[in-house]
């Protein structure tokens, strides 16, 4: 369905994985309990928790937009979440990732009723085996929503990659470092759950349009899956409980 | 939200009669969960909650140069995180003045007891020593973050072990791991705060508690044959009396067999 | 009639037809009415709209509040009352007469104070004390909730509420902003009001809740603290 098999050496995937086939994956709301809002989210080892505050009073002034509240978005990871320590604070791939990940979430949110205030997301990688960011969007997704944001739909993200000729569904780190043939690329992608939109798209490596509109085929279509998994998390968090 | 006057008013008045909110004595811990190897990338982990105060910590190691007057031992370097995440008072930023002063109660603990054997880290004399790196993150503050810090680094530095280490290349192979633990003593150091509220003190307060309390005082005790103290730190602007600082230096057994004893429940600490 | 509640989230279709009309936290889009936001749906009659489960309180005029003084101006109290945007009591909705100079003695930084919320305005909330059972309140413990369970708490027509007052002989008020301050004879008894509360924001979903209440308020002895904060 997707690999022209012969002629890309990916013929079998690392882990033995189906080529449209995620890792396990994992969906959780409410692990955080001061936050607002907070959820897990996991393909396999790479794990995400999101937690959100607010809408709330931002501080300083100049921030604030008087017509609606912003999102701000952090997305980090701990420094032993990877195999060679990543150095606490800020780097500028973290940076990046933050911005793109408030751009994916932005679109589907409803701040009208909330001018001068600001809702945070912190997203944070507790333990990264490649698809961290797409994990992270996943988790602040459902964090978004647990908080009683108002939300028009929610965003349910995907890693596709093309490893050699092959495409692969849930980027694994190994995947990443793959190098025969036309090497790793890797294409983290978020579709909206109701208007069915793309609110993220990056792509590193070599690709061929006509692969590309495969590669976004595939990903829609196992967003769809990740879509009934945070349903499913959202919908088992009883009403009462918080 | 702030605590109000009037809840801070009740707390002291409760805990002048020995009791607090929640029905624990004065000098009781809140259950304790740990769970140890949880982030496959760590050289070890440990997640520990105290109630619902949740504490993520782990170690990483690397190989380096030693400092010039230690050239024969690894290093030890400690660093909390104070991660917006867990609680509405923690900004996003560098290490404040809170995460900095935590991590280095939590480090002197481990440090001054000699529970890591430094020496035995050592690869090569005045060349190549192993760094042992602890990063403490929190995860849901509900008060006491130093002592749950403090275990949760105990636990992950009990539980490491050594990552492969290819002596031609002298690099480490990071990802893979060996069976080999840490050089590690009996000497092992046990933390807890106590938080002077009023004219009492208690033992793990919850946020209400530690918001009502103006000072404190962490110690690390190492229970060997005889009970030896390896590090303290007092903190907060409120000065202690001659008679509470005896009392509180005469529960230190006491209250070191409790927090054992609810350690225990869990992890096994020998 | 109300048709059996299901939990929705973002993006959801509640109901589909041109019949339906899009209530609060929802949207019409052809001829589909869409969540724009978590919480149970709720299809009365031609009516579709969600009940919130979670997300901060919108504050509404004339309701009852109680707030945390956070600072004093040279005419009134800002006051914390859990929301994005801040409440400013003044002086002049003061049933009585405050000196300029007597403003910290009447109000202090830290006081607790229920209110009624007399003003919306876009980026702030106006209060007034000039109703009956508003001011200071002294003594006792503040406890806060969600602000979408405060409606449970209060129970039909106060049912709920007065049950756990008359149990535990205290005094409480429920802010609808989520925010509860009890005063009993005995400290044993704020904190019996206080768990009952918190028993009830944990099963507010349960059928025969007022039952289950009773039992609780009957069974409970100071020293069994089960229920803990936001339970799991």
């Amino acid at each position: 369905m997707t690999a022209k098999k012969e002629e890309s050496s990916y013929v079998k995937r690392s882990d033995g994985r189906k080529f449209d086939e995620t890792r396990e994956m994992r969906a959780e709301v409410g692990v955080i309990k001061n936050a607002d809002g907070s959820a897990l989210f996991a393909f396999g080892d790479t794990v995400a928790v999101a937690a959100v505050y607010g809408p709330k009073h931002l501080h300083p002034q100049h921030l604030q937009n008087p017509q609606k509240g912003i999102l701000r978005c952090i997305y980090d990871m701990l420094s032993f979440s990877v195999p060679e320590r990543k150095k606490p604070g800020p780097s500028r791939r973290s940076q990046e990732i933050s911005k793109v990940t408030e751009w994916a979430l932005s679109s589907t949110l409803d701040l009208q009723d909330f001018p001068n205030t600001v809702v945070d997301i912190f997203i944070t990688i507790i333990s990264a085996n490649a698809s961290t960011r797409v994990a992270g969007i996943n988790a602040a997704s459902m964090a978004l929503a647990h908080a009683g944001v108002p939300m028009k739909e929610m965003v349910s993200a995907v890693s596709i990659g093309k490893i050699d000729k092959t495409l692969v569904v849930d980027v694994s780190k190994e995947e990443e470092d793959y190098e025969e043939g036309e090497g790793a690329t890797d294409i983290p992608m978020a579709f909206l759950s109701k208007s069915g939109k793309l609110s993220l798209l990056q792509l590193d490596g070599e690709i061929r349009p006509e692969e590309l509109k495969r590669a976004l085929k595939l990903g829609k279509e196992a967003c769809k899956k990740i879509y009934e998994l945070q349903e499913k998390a959202l919908k088992e968090k009883k009403t009462g409980e918080e | 939200m702030e605590i109000s006057k009037l809840t801070k008013k009740r707390i002291q008045e409760y805990i002048k009669e020995g009791k607090r909110f929640d029905g624990r004595d004065l000098l009781d811990f809140r259950d304790i969960k740990i769970e140890t190897d949880i982030i496959k990338n760590a050289e070890g982990s440990a997640r520990v909650k105290f109630g619902d105060t949740e504490v993520l910590a782990g170690v990483k190691m690397d190989v380096g140069t030693p400092y010039t007057d230690s050239e024969e031992s690894g290093n030890l370097i400690t660093t909390v995180e104070l991660l917006p995440l867990s609680s509405p008072r923690f900004e996003p930023g560098p290490p404040g003045i809170e995460a900095i002063e935590l991590a280095r109660i939590v480090d002197r603990g481990i440090r001054e007891s000699g529970y890591l054997d430094f020496d035995k880290l050592c690869i090569k004399k005045g060349e190549k020593v192993w760094n042992v790196l602890i990063d403490i993150y929190s995860i849901n503050d509900a008060g006491n973050l130093i002592d749950v810090s403090a275990l949760a680094a105990l636990i992950a530095l009990k539980t490491a072990k050594f990552p492969k280490y290819d002596e031609k290349t002298e690099k480490v192979l990071f990802g893979e791991i060996t069976n080999k633990k840490l050089p590690l003593t009996d000497k092992m150091p046990i933390t807890f705060t106590y938080y002077k509220v009023g004219k009492n003190t208690i033992i793990d307060p919850v946020s209400d508690e530690q918001e009502s309390s103006k000072s404190r005082i962490s110690v690390s005790l190492m229970n060997g044959k005889e009970l030896k103290i390896s590090a303290i730190q007092k903190g907060g602007e409120e000065p202690f009396g001659k008679e509470e600082t005896e009392a509180i230096i005469d529960s230190f057994p006491s209250v070191l067999e409790v927090y054992i004893k609810k350690i225990e429940k869990t992890f096994k600490l020998e | 009639m109300s048709e059996e509640r299901k939990i929705v989230i973002p993006g959801e279709i509640l109901a589909s037809g041109d019949e339906y009309l899009p209530g609060d936290g929802t949207r019409k889009e052809a001829k589909d009415i869409i969540a724009s936001r978590y919480g149970l749906a709720e299809i009365s009659g031609r009516l579709a709209k969600i009940i919130p489960l979670s997300g901060g309180y919108i504050p509404r005029y004339g309701n009852t509040i109680i707030g945390l003084v956070t600072d004093i101006t040279f005419n009134g109290w800002l006051v914390d009352i859990n929301s994005p945007y801040s409440a400013f009591l003044s002086v002049m909705e003061v049933p009585r007469f405050i000196n300029k100079n007597e403003l910290a003695e009447f109000l202090d930084i830290g006081d607790i104070v229920a209110c009624r919320i007399s003003n919306v305005k876009r980026k702030s909330i106006d209060l007034s004390l000039k109703a009956r059972g508003l001011g200071k309140l002294e003594g006792g413990i503040t406890l806060h909730i969600n602000s979408n369970k405060v409606p449970r708490v209060i129970g039909k027509e106060g049912s709920m509420i007065r049950q756990i007052k008359e149990a535990t002989n205290s005094e409480v008020i429920v802010g609808q902003n989520g925010l509860i301050w009890i005063k009993g004879d005995k400290i044993e008894n704020e904190l019996k009001a206080k768990e009952a509360i918190l028993f009830v924001v944990s099963k507010s979903y349960v059928e025969g809740l007022t039952e289950k209440v009773k039992e609780f308020l009957e069974g409970s002895k100071p020293k069994e603290t089960k229920v803990k904060e936001a339970s799991e």
